[in-house]
């Protein structure tokens, strides 16, 4: 904002109002390359291309169809984290909230020998409710969110270990794979199809569907307006008018409902939770919306980029086991990925500002 | 009660304080369609609450706040917005990552069936606004952030006069801007009165002031010091008095003595 106020003073002047001569140089191409998804499309071109070679089993339908899952699976939590750093925040809660949304359907559906639908439900309910409490807690302490998400990281991952073991005596949930519902749950959740002779996983239909509704709030609606507005300056956008606080609010629960959906995946591909589960996780959700051009400082990015960067992420992930190289290397690549992408975005952010 | 001779917006014996500091004590304001009401005041004076005041940011301990005549408390700049006033901050209010369009109709989208934005309409009114603000703009695609600080100034002037603003508030517009755009947006401003809005103009040089003011209120240390019509007060007076009156005097005699 000072930059914006500051940016006249040293510019020469124009003369008197009129076309601006500067215009004429944005041309087509200049602005392909300030999408923020173009990095991460090359990117992505760039190591498909790259395990095709040196892959002879990446290109086979049965890994694609890994590599997808593996994708969907981040994809989804991705959507809505980037909406969340698009809104200028984070979640470091994100990781374990998909550990405790899918324990707490598990563990109720369990405990009170409910139909698995009704865990489904409860979850969902408690979950938004967990995500409307790190949006509360952001808005009344402005706190930095980091460190308001920080402390209910720690809260939750105690939580999910210290009530499973109170309740089971054990780390995991009881499984609920003969509880009535677990069929049709499972059906919605965590099934398969053959499409064209490509295995494919639900999730990654959810994923599309969520990415493909996700660029439409963005793009298309007035709150898409806002969650840009409240990320690239906060202060312009309540003066004029846009309730900041109730958009935040909001980002947070649409992180809680991406982690609830992938707690239910969750609870229905593995029947049992491990409640250890998920830590560390919030960490790849960043680095995929990132990769995906979402600036860490809020206001730009992409839900298509998140899921382009989550398709980046399965593709390491899973080609570096077809390669047949040493999966203990992976992280060296993502963090390696991480620093090149924001650098690049970084680039991006300054063509975009420059004001001389 | 809304006769034309009632001014838009009229203060009365206004006071804000922020703890135990009073950043404002007994301030009268008046702004009338039409009329270009100049508040000058160094920094610290006390310009800044008192334009929080008029723009519903703040709430005003004591005295009077009408609009036409009728009282007012606002809660929010959304209900100052309702009732027409519209404030156009010194950093712009304006988010630089976002097309001009974009930014033009921020918090005041339109919106067609589905809640689906009317984007189609709103580029083009934006341009159209923009022209008739005379800045052409072949890209209301570009981020407000690549336009020149008098652009932006422009677009946020244009959007509250498209949004039907009745009282325009300008804090500080032309501060951060060299000579030649400060005088275009002198020029918006004068543009403004003759669309007959009433334009409440911050700054805190009488230079900016003079010329497009018709009324000049001068704060000093959160207080009125002085509340004139055009044909009371001359430029250096107004000068002067901006600057503490007998304070310029004293520096003016001081310096002559250096200079010697």
């Amino acid at each position: 904002m000072t930059r914006a106020a500051s940016s006249g003073v040293a510019e020469p002047p124009v003369a008197g109002p009129g076309p601006d001569e500067r215009l004429a140089r944005r041309s087509p191409l200049r602005r392909l390359l300030g999408r923020p998804e173009l990095g991460a499309l090359l990117g992505a071109v760039a190591l498909f291309v790259f395990f095709s070679v040196v892959a002879d089993a990446f290109l086979r339908a049965g890994s694609f169809s890994t590599v997808l899952y593996a994708s969907s699976t981040f994809g989804i939590m991705a959507v809505g984290v980037s909406l969340l750093m698009i809104g200028g925040e984070f979640d470091l809660s994100a990781g374990v909230l998909v550990t405790s949304s899918a324990l707490i359907a598990a563990l109720t559906a369990y405990q009170l020998t409910l139909n698995v639908w009704a865990g489904v439900a409860i979850s969902l309910v408690l979950t938004l409710a967990l995500g409307a409490a790190n949006g509360l807690l952001y808005v009344r302490t402005r706190l930095p969110s980091f460190i308001v998400t920080l402390a209910t990281f720690f809260m939750l991952a105690g939580l999910n270990l210290g009530v499973t073991k109170a309740l089971t005596g054990n780390v995991a949930s009881d499984s609920v794979r003969d509880m009535d519902g677990f069929d049709s749950a499972r059906a919605v959740f965590a099934s398969d199809m053959d499409v064209l002779g490509v295995n494919v996983r639900i999730t990654v239909l959810w994923w599309l569907l969520f990415v493909a509704v996700a660029t439409w709030i963005l793009l298309r609606t007035r709150t898409g307006n806002w969650i840009f507005a409240v990320g690239g300056s906060a202060d312009s956008a309540r003066a004029v008018g846009v309730p900041v606080d109730r958009v935040k609010i909001g980002l947070f629960m649409g992180v809680a409902f991406c982690a609830w959906f992938s707690g239910m995946h969750l609870v229905f591909a593995f029947a049992t939770v491990q409640s250890g589960e998920g830590v560390g996780n919030e960490f790849l959700y960043i680095i995929c919306a990132v990769i995906g051009g979402c600036l860490l400082t809020g206001g730009y990015g992409s839900a298509i980029g998140a899921a382009i960067g989550a398709f980046i992420f399965g593709m390491t992930n899973k080609g570096i086991v077809y390669a047949e190289w040493n999966p203990d290397w992976f992280r060296f690549f993502l963090g390696a990925m991480l620093l090149i992408a924001t650098v690049v975005n970084l680039a991006v952010r300054r063509r975009v500002e420059r004001t001389s | 009660m809304t006769g034309t001779d009632q001014p838009l917006i009229r203060l009365t014996g206004v006071g804000k304080s922020h703890g135990a500091v009073i950043a404002l004590r007994d301030v009268d304001l008046e702004a009338s369609a039409g009329e270009v009401t100049c508040v000058l005041g160094d920094n610290g004076a006390g310009k800044s609450t008192l334009i929080k005041i008029v723009a519903g940011l703040h709430r005003h301990d004591t005295g009077t706040y009408e609009v036409q005549g009728e009282k007012v408390e606002f809660g929010s700049p959304r209900e100052a917005l309702d009732r027409g006033i519209a404030t156009v901050y010194q950093d712009l209010a304006v988010v630089p990552l976002m097309p001009v369009w974009r930014n033009f109709f921020l918090g005041s989208e339109k919106r067609r069936r589905f809640g689906r934005l009317d984007i189609v309409s709103m580029r083009e009114t934006a341009r159209r606004e923009m022209a008739a603000m005379g800045v052409d703009l072949r890209d209301v695609d570009q981020p407000i952030g690549t336009l020149s600080g008098g652009e932006r100034q422009c677009v946020a002037i244009a959007r509250a006069v498209h949004f039907g603003a009745r009282a325009l508030v300008l804090d500080e517009p032309t501060a951060a801007l060299g000579v030649k755009q400060a005088g275009v947006v002198l020029r918006y401003i004068v543009r403004a009165r003759e669309r007959g809005l009433a334009v409440v103009f911050i700054t805190h040089n009488p230079h900016h002031a003079y010329p497009v003011g018709d009324r000049f209120l001068i704060l000093n240390r959160g207080r009125s010091i002085g509340d004139h019509n055009k044909d009371e007060i001359t430029r250096e007076e107004l000068t002067a008095l901006m600057a503490g009156g007998g304070e310029l005097e004293e520096l003016a005699r001081e310096l002559d003595v250096a200079g010697d």
